[in-house]
Formats: C-alpha cells, structure tokens, sequence
C-alpha cells in the first residue's frame, strides 16, 4: 500500500492568550516567541499511518508539505517518525494560501510522486482550522472521501475505516485510491522521534519543489486568493466578568452557587 | 435562480440546528431578495419537510432509495445534482459530521467556494462575507468568498430560528436517478450510549477536564450531578486524550462545538482551544481550584473551590432546591 499522509506547518497553537497578537495589515497571527510546530491532526495522520504499516509489514510512506521553506523541519520530524521518503513545495506566494490553492498545489505535488493507494490529511489545522483540504484534494484528484477517521485496516485489498460522527462512529469501507482526513483519538497520539533519529533525519534526502516545478497555473497559486479570501482579522473583546459567589463558608458559597444554577436551568 | 439553498439531513430531524440553518436562511434570502429553498435528503423526510414548509419559499425531497441512508459519494452525487438545477446564491448547512464531510466537495462540484464553522453571514456588495473563529477561537476572521455558489456550513444551534407560518409552500418530490457510488461505503453505524440528546443539542452540559485527576469522578461525581440537572457530560480534550472517556465526549477546537444555555466547567482550566468549542455558550459557570484559571475570564459565575468538596454539596443544594 502507496501511502501519501499530507503536513502543515503551523504556528505553536498551545501559545497563551495573553502573548497571542495579530497583525491586522496582513491579516495574520504575529510570530512573536512562539515556536513553529506540525499540525496535530496532521501527525495524528502520520502516526495512524505509521501503525497501519507496523500491523501490516506492507506501507510505504511519504509526507508531502506546502510550505516555507521552514516547513522542512515538519517533514525531518516526520521523517525521524519514520516515514520513508519527504517532499515539500516551497510557498514563495500569499503565505495563507485559500484552501483551494493548498488542495490544488498538494494535487499537483501527488500526480508527480503517486500513485497512491491512500492519502491522508489532517481533519483541520490549528491555525486557520478551515478543515476543507482534505476534501478538495480528493475533489482535484477525482477520488472519494471520508473525514474524521481514526483507525484505518486492511481486509482483501479493500480498506476498512472506523470515523467519529457526532453521535457515535461508524465503519466505512473503501476501494483505494482514497482520501481520508484523520481526526485524534487515544490510539492515534503521535509518537516521539528519538533525538538521534531526528538528527538522522537531516541527512535523508528530501525533494523540494518550486511552485513553477508543478503541472500548475503558478499566478493563480501565488496569490492563493481566488477561492476565498481573509478580508478582516481581530482579537474580540470579552465582556464577561466572572462573579465569585459570595459566602462566609464553603457551604454558604455552594448554596448561592446552586441558586444560580437552579435560576437558569428552571427556567429551561 | 440565485436563491438561497438549505440542506438537511431528515435523520436529524427539526432539531435546534435545522431550525438555526432554517433561520439563517431566512434571513439571508430576506436580505438579498431571494427565495429560499430547501433540500431535505434521506428516508423519513415529511415530518422535517412539513416543518420546514413554513419557513421556506419551496422545499424539495431527495427521494431515492439510495439516499434512505446517508453514504458519503452517492449524497454528495445527489446534492450536487440538485444544487445544480437551482442554481443558487448560497448553500448553507449545518456543522454536523455529514454536512462538514460534503459541504467543501459540494461546493468544488459547483465551482463555488466553501467556508466553514460559520457564525454570521453577510452581503457585502455582491459577495458573502462569513465570521468564524480562528486560531483556536483567539481571533475572529471575516472571509470573503470568491466564487458563486457560496457554500457554508454554520454553527447553526447559535444562530435565531425563523418564525414559523401557518401556511405551508409547495413540497415537492425530486424523482432522482443518481448511480450509487460504492468506492466507499458504510457498513456499521454505532450510536455511543450517552442518553438520547447529542451534546451539540444539549441545553445543559456538565463537563469535567484534567483537574479531576482520572476517570471514575465522571461516574461518581459528575453523572450524579448530571442526571439532576438534565445534563449531558462532556469532557476537555486532557480527559479525553487520557483515555478517561470517550473522544465523542470532547468539547473544543478538536472535538465539538456545542451551544448550550448552561456550560458548567469542572475542574476545566480552559485552555483556549476548549473554549472555542463552547464561545456559543449562553452561561458559562465553573468549579476550579485556581482562581486565576483562564475558564474564569470566560464565566458568568463561579466558585473557588476543589470539585470534591463542592460537588456533593451542590448535589444536595441542588435536591433541596428541587423540591
């Protein structure tokens, strides 16, 4: 099984409230001290996928970035996870690509490095949580689609999914070539690359692409806005102020506690 | 032609969220003088069609065979084919599991664009701006969408129903003949047993995070309290990620987005990737130990305290007030 798991690089999304800015002019997130991480559904991805080719002894892996060019770090970690081989594209254009773009762009990357039996995608990311790439890869390359999986197996050359829906989960099945996108759950937590295997990981060869490289109209991606387009960006202000509630002792605090709950939930 | 499109999903029935896409619905073809038309797909369809004939201008049935039950290729198939004929202005639908898989394919068979999560939609001049959260609910960003259709899936539960008429509009059957498309199918469905309201349709939701320091509090402290209040159990992704309860407990960025009148925290520091999961909250209210914990900045009341003193308290406050 030809397995393609898709990485963004993202902005540290655990940063504070308190140190997080934006920059209203350019419509984004302000770098300041925060570190640069992979997105986490997307490692849920990679790690979903690393453990399907442990059960399997039959996965070949590759993690395909759009990026900066810092996105090489995601796809070194990647690799010292283990994955086989890496590419990345190189984003030289509108640094928060539409969704469409980034589907375009990672279409294009898979047809040279396919063909794939499966690819992955991460459900959303952390930054811009749009949660639409996924399925507009698997709209550019005429493949189906199932999102928010969370385990993935291997019954007589057909695929075997189990995804979360809002009420329980449900078991798909799939004839490759498909496209899922992989939300998190307690068997899919990323592994930890040893520090040796990250180190390692600088010496693997890795393919790095130019947008000019790809079957692609290169204008249309660089300026990543034809599908949708960020046109205001803003911290809103809170207005709740939180009412301890007041009392001598313990109990008198939990009495007026349950008033106030009792005041809402009454009047339901 | 240029109407506003709403689908749903019959199985869901006229839930808060189909009245809030019903809503938002009708409010936007207000806005942009339009019709609005409905899609109701799946078996069982009357009952949520007769209701939404007293809010749309017009509401058609997928009637198939193959759509009786929700598979992901063969819906897409259907919607696409009758959003096509209808030619919209905007297709808006709700932010479950089957509408958020579909909505971003649906709108690249249109050549529209698609936008998600959305918690206000807005004509700017010939466009449709959407709000929604990003950054983990740190910012608020307004998108323009570039291409026509505008496809959106909304927070539906926090948008406004719409008044209902006494009259109904035309219900009609779409007779369609769409090929099932097998390359993936569902083949087992299962509920979790947590009552019969899904969370994101709870109006009161108990939720208990990492402070409660392992699994059995959910069963002894917050069930209990819970089954008093008429709530439903959630939970932070740190209970979630440890294994403590199921990942369909889970309120956040990560897990669901729920809207309910009553959010009581428990031993919840609020980080703020839970909070986006619960910005569309009427009262939040929390039990922590930490009074400098972000969760307070968000509450309307709240109580300094450790959950194991005050919970059993609140229970027996609770009864007593009940009575």
């Amino acid at each position: 099984m030809n397995i393609l798991v898709c990485l963004k690089q993202i902005l540290d999304p655990e940063i504070p409230v308190r140190d997080f800015r934006v920059d209203p002019i350019k419509r984004e997130a302000e770098r300041g001290a925060a570190a640069l991480v992979t997105n986490i559904f997307c490692e849920n991805a990679l790690e979903t996928a690393l453990q399907f080719r442990e059960r399997t002894n039959d996965a070949r892996i590759t993690v395909l970035s759009y990026g900066a060019p810092t996105a090489e770090d995601a796809l070194r970690k990647a690799l010292a996870m283990k994955a086989d081989a890496a590419a990345l594209v190189v984003n030289d254009g509108h640094a928060h690509p539409d969704s469409l773009t980034t589907a375009r762009v990672l279409a294009a990357a898979t047809r040279k490095l396919g063909p794939f039996d499966l690819i992955m995608c991460g459900r959303e990311a952390g930054d811009w949580g749009a949660g639409q790439t996924g399925a507009l890869l698997a709209e550019e390359l005429g493949l189906p689609c199932v999102a928010f999986v969370d385990r993935l197996e291997q019954t007589d050359g057909k695929l075997r999914l189990k995804r979360q829906t809002d009420t329980g989960w449900e078991v798909l099945e799939a004839a490759p070539p498909v496209v899922v996108t992989i939300t998190n759950d307690e068997h899919n937590v990323p592994r930890i690359p040893k520090v040796r295997d990250v180190i390692m990981s600088y010496r693997q060869p890795l393919t790095q692409w130019t947008l000019d490289d790809l079957e692609i109209n290169a204008d249309e991606a660089r300026a990543g806005n034809t599908y949708y387009e960020v046109v205001d960006l803003f911290i809103p202000q809170r207005e709740t102020r939180c009412e301890f509630v007041a009392g001598d002792t313990l109990d008198e605090k939990v009495a007026a506690f349950a008033q106030r709950i009792s005041e809402i939930t009454s009047a339901l | 032609m240029n109407d506003v499109v709403i689908c749903l999903f019959a199985a869901a029935g006229f839930d808060r969220a189909a009245q809030g896409l019903a809503g938002a619905g009708r409010r936007l073809a207000a806005e942009l003088g339009v019709r609005l038309r409905a899609i109701v797909i799946g078996s069982d369809a009357d009952a949520l069609a007769t209701e939404i004939a007293r809010i749309a201008d017009a509401v058609t049935i997928a009637d198939q065979t193959e759509l009786a039950e929700y598979q992901p290729e063969t819906c897409l198939r259907a919607l696409a084919h009758l959003s096509v004929e209808l030619q919209p202005r905007a297709v808006l639908l709700t932010n479950d599991t089957y509408s958020q898989e579909l909505a971003p394919r649906l709108a690249h068979r249109l050549g529209g664009s698609a936008v998600g999560d959305g918690v206000e939609v807005r004509v700017a001049g010939d466009a449709l701006r959407v709000s929604r959260q990003v950054y983990g609910g740190k910012a608020q960003a307004l998108i323009e969408l570039k291409r026509t259709p505008a496809v959106v899936w909304l927070r539906a539960r926090s948008f406004a129903p719409a008044q209902a008429r006494a009259e109904v509009c035309e219900v009609t059957r779409a007779t369609l003949e769409i090929e099932a498309d097998t390359r993936t199918r569902i083949v087992k469905r299962k509920r979790e047993a947590q009552g019969a309201t899904r969370l994101e349709e709870a109006r009161v939701i108990v939720a208990g995070g990492r402070g409660l320091g392992g699994p059995e509090p959910f069963a002894t402290e917050l069930q209990p309290l819970a089954e008093l209040l008429g709530a439903q159990l959630a939970a932070s992704r740190a209970a979630c990620d440890a294994g403590w309860v199921p990942p369909t407990w889970q309120v956040g960025q990560t897990g669901k987005k729920v809207a309910p009148d009553l959010y009581l925290a428990i031993a919840i520091t609020g980080a703020s990737q839970h909070m986006a999961g619960i910005s569309e909250a009427k009262t939040i209210a929390a039990i922590n130990t930490d009074p400098d914990a972000p969760i307070f900045k968000h509450c309307r009341f709240g109580i300094v305290a450790d959950y194991r003193k005050v919970v059993p308290l609140l229970r027996a406050k609770l009864a007593e007030l009940q009575r």
